[in-house]
């Protein structure tokens, strides 16, 4: 319908710039606000830690600070961007496109409802896959171009924790896989249909906490924040940067915060499904049992940055390599055996 | 090599995590203590130290007598001061400079006053905007005293049974 109405507005237009004017209106449609809700959870971080703190959080700027992330983004815009003078100025600028891009385009293939999906491409998860782990190198480049010992020290020990937790993410989703025999996210929440308990965080529990443990450590969020590490490497890979180099990476970061959610929502928690299909439930729209699952799990994120300090490096290793990939193998063996030669093969689909 | 048990459990449990997610979720809905600042202000003790005053009496005759133990007691140097012989041939001041910036608002100068002249008000909510601003005269000093005499008064009578 909306698709009409673009191409008869447009109908002056050759046929190629018509399809290239609803590609744009697709990509503004979830772009929008996609970048609103970014722009509001960095607000709800400031204010949800505050009130953890027994502070108000920002109250000044708009009725009860409302208008704080627009003074935010005004400022960064204003700032100047400084390119240190030894630095690899092409790199130091795309980096922070690099660390951007992925966190939004893997939005392209996201079920937000049984209909509503930008690319329903076959092997969507994949594709997630891939972008997630194309996000460090907006990192580590970063570090690189910056030419100063933090941001290398800080590019250098997000790459290690990327490699570690990469693995344990893959194997999370690789049960998944297994459950739901698709590498379609659509289709993955379909087989979630019924009940919630007949979502998969319930068969795939110890691999729903370790996706999500390692989607945390992958979006460089507290408890897991080395690659910043304030307190021992002043900001990490972003040292260097400032005005509105700095705002696109702290975009990206939130923006991959979001994602992140968002897939555990369809991966584990049954997407835009309602909680139990009876009458109250399943009278809310998809797309608000989708959004408001996503901010349940967002919430957790600022939750463990409220709570938790840092970990120490070796630390982080230790968790990665020697505690949470043995999980995951070990549970889809669990589940491959469940699913094959018990008679529990219903749990386990 | 045994296998501790009741730490495995602790460990995949997340009991310890949870336990501190507990008291942060908790502490979400306390009420909170933020003060208001601007519109809310703590109160202040009547030996709270601020900017500088100088007083007068009650006829309106300026306190200092030029004695120079404030300028003599201050550590950090921050007060200079000329003196003259009036026509009435009294000692009195002609220059009386603070520098706001050397001041570290120990209160030294007006313990050591014998007449009670330079006093630290409550005052802490002042700026300048100029760096040659740092520098307040006796017009300036005597202008405070006379407009926060009241106040003045009443932190000094305050604070007598305790002195």
């Amino acid at each position: 319908m909306i698709r009409d109405l673009v191409f008869y507005l447009t109908g002056w237009l050759p046929e190629p710039l018509q399809i290239f004017v609803w590609v744009m209106f697709k990509i503004v449609a979830i772009l929008v606000p996609l970048m609103l809700c970014v722009a509001y959870f960095t607000f709800a971080e400031r204010k949800l830690i505050g009130y953890m703190q027994l502070r108000v959080g920002p109250n000044r700027v708009g009725p009860r600070g409302w208008l704080q992330p627009v003074a935010d983004a005004f400022k960064l815009l204003m700032k100047e961007i400084i390119v240190p003078s030894r630095a690899n100025r092409h790199l130091f600028l795309f980096a922070p496109a690099l660390s951007l891009g992925p966190a939004l385009a893997a939005w392209a293939v996201m079920p937000f409802t049984d209909h509503l999906v930008l690319a329903d491409i076959d092997a969507s998860l994949l594709y997630v896959l891939a972008l997630t782990s194309m996000g460090v190198y907006g990192v580590i480049v970063a570090g690189w171009a910056s030419n100063s010992k933090y941001a290398f020290l800080g590019a250098m020990r997000s790459a290690a924790q990327i490699v570690a937790y990469e693995i344990a993410m893959g194997f999370a989703l690789v049960g998944v896989l297994m459950v739901a025999g698709s590498l379609n996210l659509r289709e993955i929440v379909l087989g979630q249909e019924g009940s919630f308990l007949s979502w998969y965080w319930l068969p795939l529990f110890p691999l729903f906490i370790v996706y999500f443990i390692s989607g945390v450590a992958e979006t460089n969020r507290a408890p897991f924040d080395v690659a910043e590490g304030e307190s021992e490497i002043v900001a990490g890979f972003h040292v260097e940067y400032s005005g509105m180099t700095f705002a696109v990476f702290f975009l990206a970061e939130y923006a991959n915060m979001i994602l992140i959610a968002a897939l555990t929502v369809v991966m584990f928690l049954g997407g835009w499904l309602p909680p139990v299909d009876v009458a109250p439930f399943n009278w809310v729209p998809g797309l608000m049992w989708f959004g408001l699952k996503t901010s349940l799990v967002a919430f957790l994120f600022l939750w463990f940055r409220a709570t938790f300090p840092r970990y120490r490096y070796d630390q982080i290793m230790r968790l990665g390599w020697k505690v949470l990939i043995p999980v995951t193998l070990v549970w889809i063996f669990v589940v491959g055996i469940g699913k094959f030669y018990t008679p529990f093969a219903g749990f386990f689909s | 090599m045994g296998i501790d048990l009741k730490y495995l459990y602790k460990t995949f449990s997340l009991m310890e995590l949870r336990r501190g997610l507990r008291v942060t979720g908790r502490r979400l809905f306390n009420r909170k203590i933020t003060l208001m600042y601007p519109e809310e202000k703590t109160p202040k003790s009547p030996r709270f130290r601020g900017l500088h005053a100088l007083r007068r009496y009650p006829n309106g005759e300026e306190r200092c007598i030029a004695c120079k133990l404030c300028e003599a007691v201050c550590p950090a140097l921050a007060i200079t001061i000329d003196s003259e012989e009036r026509e009435d041939g009294q000692r009195r001041t002609t220059r009386y400079d603070i520098d706001l910036f050397k001041c570290i608002y120990c209160g030294f100068c007006e313990e050591a006053c014998p007449v009670d002249s330079i006093v630290l008000t409550d005052i802490h909510e002042f700026h300048m905007e100029l760096n040659s601003e740092r520098l307040i005269n006796k017009e300036q000093l005597l202008e405070v005293g006379d407009r926060y005499e009241q106040e003045i008064a009443e932190a000094r009578q305050q604070d007598a049974p305790y002195r």
